[in-house]
């Protein structure tokens, strides 16, 4: 075990971890942080998806030591407080999300895309979200909720 | 879940630092970057390095910019390759930054175009155009888990005696699959490695050969450090060729897929649109990306019409011969080639 300090939603969290643990097995076991997912856990999926220093990454494939020192940011803390992130809003009012279990991953990437350019069109909405697969919502609901999240953003 | 085996992480600052830890390890240690081929390999237990050396820390291998001459910043005495105007571009610059540089896009359209198709978007995140140039190869039999590659038997490529594709051979035939190399050999460009025994330079397009096990250059403690292209735009006074370039990518999906084929083309055009220069390079179907032959013949001194064209796709499907390393029929690849090659010449004509 080894000692890994993160800054994660905000908050300094120290944690022991192996030295081989991958950032997502630290969010999830180490942390409790269990709203990431562990879909195909080899970088193809995008369900494991979390922001680190403002960009979407894959937290499967990221070797816990180069999270530290930088910003990480999971599905935990899009939410400011009990008050939902507007992308959140609108994948329950577009019926973005069916199982669920892309929606974590799809929700980073969104706000990750969002934060960097508020007004994006449809088809940089596609590009940003091409990384992240889901297998029941189809995708239209998805780039609905992003496009009116955007709109509520950036009005 | 697929579990990383164990391993102790080093994080160096400097080059020097992280080549005197490769070379101290040897063979139990790897280098990584962003981690995207790494990573999934070792969870496949296609790697299982004791030793892994982070790259991430070392300022010197990052930026893009113009500069002078082809040698190497870290220059161990020698003298410059070449004299002129290079754009340089570190190899831990990530695929999306190198995507969407304006000196990239405006020089090299091809290789902006190459790194903004690699994978996804998070991977274009975390993966660096280093790590790209260094990609392993690829085949249907060694991408697989150790549980998948046990029940079928080892291939040749690791831990076995057969090679499941040619069934007979005894050379592996994993293929090339990385974006960015092609455009990199269209381009001319240069590759700087740093070893224990200082740095030395190889042109991209030597930088590969034609093993599926290991198809670069590269020895275990180098590390590929920046990549310098030589620019040839319109000359100040506005005469002399002017230098394009495009790129084309053939895969299942238009996102996350590696290619089933690739096809990059630089071309240096003459002010009355006729061809001064003209270089096609195809990938993704063997070990190591093929510099089109017979090119020079049909196309120079010729303006890129239809005809020139479709002679140029011609000869490039005569020299390609996919193998059936990936699980797509290899007719329709060879098939594909043509037509690739074709949509790349007209939007380089086009552009």
């Amino acid at each position: 075990m080894e000692v890994v300090r993160l800054r994660v939603n905000g908050d300094e969290r120290v944690c022991g971890v192996p030295a081989h643990y991958t950032l997502l097995e630290t969010l999830r076991y180490g942390l409790g942080l269990t709203g990431s997912k562990q879909g195909c856990d080899k970088g193809d999926c995008g369900a494991c998806t979390v922001i680190v220093d403002g960009r979407a990454i894959l937290s499967c494939i990221t070797p816990v030591w180069e999270a530290e020192g930088r910003e990480v940011r999971t599905v935990e803390g899009l939410a400011n407080g009990t008050e939902t992130h507007p992308v959140q809003d609108e994948f329950d009012l577009n019926g973005a999300a069916q199982c669920g279990f892309c929606t974590p991953g799809i929700l980073c990437s969104s706000v990750a895309l969002l934060d960097r350019n508020p007004s994006p069109t449809r088809e940089e909405i596609r590009t940003a979200l091409a990384g992240n697969l889901c297998r029941c919502t189809g995708y239209e609901k998805i780039y609905d909720a992003v496009e009116a999240a955007a709109a509520r953003l950036d009005p | 879940m697929l579990r990383l085996p164990p391993f102790r992480y080093h994080r160096p600052d400097t080059v020097d630092e992280a080549v005197a830890l490769l070379a101290r390890f040897g063979e139990d240690a790897m280098p990584i970057a962003g981690g995207t081929d790494l990573m999934p390999n070792m969870k496949h237990r296609l790697f299982t390095p004791a030793h892994v050396v982070s790259l991430n820390r070392i300022a010197a291998m990052r930026g893009i910019g113009t500069v002078n001459g082809a040698g190497p910043s870290t220059d161990n005495g020698r003298a410059p390759r070449a004299d002129g105007l290079f754009l340089r571009i570190g190899a831990l610059e990530t695929l999306s930054d190198v995507s969407s540089h304006p000196l990239v896009r405006r020089h090299c359209a091809g290789l902006a175009e190459a790194a903004g198709l690699v994978a996804g978007p998070q991977l274009r995140n975390m993966g660096t155009i280093g790590g790209n140039v260094c990609l392993d190869t690829r085949c249907t039999y060694y991408n697989q888990t150790e549980f998948w590659r046990d029940a079928l038997g080892y291939c040749l490529k690791k831990d076995g005696t057969v090679c499941h594709v040619t069934r007979v051979g005894k050379k592996c035939v994993a293929a090339h699959s990385a974006d960015t190399p092609p455009n990199l050999i269209a381009l001319d460009a240069t590759l700087t490695l740093a070893g224990p025994d200082g740095t030395r330079e190889i042109p991209a397009a030597d930088f590969f050969v034609t093993d599926g096990i290991w198809n670069t250059r590269r020895k275990g403690d180098e590390i590929l450090t920046e990549i310098r292209i030589p620019l040839m735009g319109p000359h100040s006074n506005g005469h002399g060729p002017h230098r394009r370039s495009a790129y084309r990518k053939l895969r299942q999906r238009n996102s996350i897929d590696f290619p089933l084929l690739s096809v990059a083309v630089v071309g240096d055009f003459e002010q009355d649109g006729t061809v001064a220069g003209l270089t096609g390079v195809v990938s993704a179907l063997g070990a190591r990306p093929r510099v089109l032959a017979g090119w020079d013949e049909i196309a120079l001194g010729e303006r890129l019409g239809p005809r020139v064209i479709e002679a140029l796709a011609e000869r490039a499907r005569a020299q390609c011969r996919p193998l059936d390393n990936v699980i797509v029929d290899t007719k329709w690849r060879r098939a594909m080639v043509p037509v690739q090659v074709r949509r790349a010449l007209e939007e380089l004509a086009g552009g």
